[in-house]
């Protein structure tokens, strides 16, 4: 695929003497010599286009198709085909970020639009333009919090988080200085007893996370006022799905949402790309990490769309910037704006009451024939755990049912050492009821194994 | 050529300083208002935190860049100008009458180390040579 490397020898030849340089090497020379490495790189030569189509293919036919009940942040649901196609728009597809933005009004008008739902749905005042994933959402706001309280050390955060969220949280504020303490679990839910013991001045914020890593619906009665007394900031990360049927972020209390778009309009894709959400309290937009398109009025009184607030980013605060975030997740923020354009409150609210309706059906069904009883009994959105008691009996159970053509959920244990046994099974509207059944009498036949 | 206001001290940071008894009004100088052009927001600090000499105390930020203001005396903040909250361009529009904070002093042996209006207009010239 040589056609696409654009420069000629002859071309480099010029920069380099242009720069004032022998070779591409010399541009190296402030690399310390022992850290250069000296061979090529361990990569294949190069293809040709029908070469590359046809390893392509080879690797696609490796896949084992399946129904997916696969969730803990990433799930199966119904995309309209409008989502792809409005997306693949060379228009928006082959945009780059727009570094000379007002140009680009339709790229604004879409993040104007994406931050106006992300709002609306959250229940909070202000919203960027979205973030790499909702992992990232989750540092940024912790980095909001510590920030704001200015002589902040510790973040609590809730035991239930994602395990990857809680890793990239420690990778990230560890070795600032910053303390992340988790704090105790008891049936499935974080329990708050000892939240007073930390309200003071060290305390940045807790950030919780429902519906949690186990499906579970958490309650934060009382939690919000707790911490504002000391001046604590509260997150909340969710699934932004269940937004269509629970309490929102702001109803809780909460100062910043955040959460992954990926329920909304954005296949499985091994993990992404996604795009992550974040909105906040108006009085910490000063603090919030990105990009942001506000609406104005051009010179002849036109709507119009600017990039705004950007103070906060490196080119203007530069080494006081308080984030690295300059970007958004553009694309992926386009297709979660094209989905719930096209669904509406009416269409969210409609997926996330089938997929409750439809996780309930799976579980009292798999209760009362299969034995396999929910490992808690808080309220579930559309994810619910079943103990299988070890690692083993779990491993065995999803392999017997992904050779009945059933990805039947995600072993804990897989993302952390403490949840051995332990199966999270998500369930949603795209799922009929002929599937259903059929998960049921798998797993009657693969229990019984 | 920038205003500077004779009963006033000033830093090198440009900062300038107003003592009233064992309080002290800081805000800073039409020369840096001039050089950051159109405030857009002032984040100040909180009434009742401590402060020492020379820690970050509060920021302002313009169209064009942010800067950071550093504390000129020890203390602990007693009044904060809220009117910046919602307009910071009080700063580009008199920035000796828009004071940002205001701190009581702990250690007055650190005023000797102001300069005084002669001397901070003599600081300004040098640099605008």
């Amino acid at each position: 695929m040589n056609s696409y490397i654009p420069h000629s020898e002859e071309d480099v030849r010029e920069m380099l003497l242009a720069v004032g340089v022998q070779e591409i090497d010399d541009l190296f020379s402030d690399v310390p010599e022992e850290l250069r490495l000296k061979r090529d790189l361990n990569i294949p030569e190069g293809l040709s286009e029908e070469e590359v189509l046809s390893l392509m293919r080879k690797y696609a036919s490796m896949n084992t198709l399946g129904t997916s009940y696969l969730g803990c942040g990433s799930y199966d649901r119904i995309i309209p085909s409008a989502v792809s196609g409005i997306v693949s728009l060379p228009t928006f597809a082959t945009a780059y970020t727009p570094y000379q933005p007002e140009i680009s009004q339709g790229v604004l008008q879409a993040i104007f639009e994406f931050q106006t739902m992300i709002c609306e749905l959250t229940g909070l005042d202000v919203s960027n333009a979205s973030l790499y994933d909702g992992h990232t959402a989750a540092a940024e706001a912790a980095a909001m919090c510590f920030n704001q309280r200015r002589k902040s050390q510790t973040l609590l955060v809730s035991p239930t988080v994602h395990p990857f969220t809680l890793k990239v949280l420690k990778s990230y504020f560890s070795d600032m200085g910053f303390s992340i303490t988790v704090l105790p679990e008891k049936d499935g839910l974080p329990v708050f007893d000892s939240l007073p013991d930390y309200l003071d001045s060290s305390l940045a914020g807790l950030f919780v996370q429902s519906p949690n890593i186990y499906g579970l619906l958490e309650d934060y009665s009382g939690v919000a006022d707790m911490l504002h007394d000391e001046g604590a900031l509260f997150v909340i990360s969710s699934d932004p799905m269940s937004l269509g049927m629970v309490k929102s972020q702001a109803e809780w209390g909460a100062d910043i949402a955040i959460g992954d778009t990926q329920p909304f309009g954005l296949h499985q894709c091994f993990g992404g790309p996604t795009a992550g959400y974040i909105a906040a309290r108006e009085k910490l937009l000063r603090k919030m990490p990105g990009r942001i398109s506000g609406q104005t009025v051009d010179t002849d009184g036109n709507r119009a769309f600017v990039l705004t607030l950007q103070a906060r980013e490196q080119h203007i605060k530069r080494e006081r910037a308080t984030s690295n975030i300059c970007s958004n997740q553009a694309l992926a923020a386009l297709a979660t704006s094209v989905y719930l354009s096209l669904a509406g409150w009416d269409g969210i609210q409609k997926a996330a009451e089938l997929s409750y309706q439809k996780a309930h059906y799976l579980a009292a069904k798999l209760a009362a024939t299969a034995g396999l009883s929910p490992a808690f009994s808080a309220p579930f959105f559309c994810e619910f755990t079943i103990d299988f008691t070890s690692e083993e009996r779990a491993g065995k159970f999803l392999d017997s049912m992904k050779k009945r053509g059933i990805f039947a959920g995600v072993h804990l244990g897989s993302l952390s050492q403490n949840r051995k046994g332990l199966v999270t099974i998500a369930v949603t509207e795209k799922r009929t009821i002929e599937e259903l059944d059929c998960y049921v009498e798998s797993a009657m036949e693969a229990v019984n194994e | 050529m920038s205003n500077v206001i004779a009963e006033l001290k000033y830093t090198k940071k440009h900062e300038w300083i107003k003592i009233d008894g064992d309080k002290a009004y800081i805000g800073i100088t039409d020369f840096a208002q001039d050089e950051l052009g159109e405030i857009v927001y002032v984040e100040l600090p909180e009434v009742g935190d401590t402060f020492e000499a020379d820690d970050e105390i509060a920021s302002l930020e313009s169209v064009k860049a942010a800067a950071a203001m550093y504390n000129p005396l020890s203390g602990k903040v007693v009044e904060v100008n809220e009117l910046l909250e919602d307009s910071p361009e009080s700063v580009n529009e008199d920035s000796y009458k828009n004071y940002i904070y205001a701190i009581e002093f702990s250690n007055s042996v650190e005023l000797d180390e102001l300069l005084d209006a002669a001397a901070y207009t003599a600081f300004i010239e040098s640099l605008e040579e």
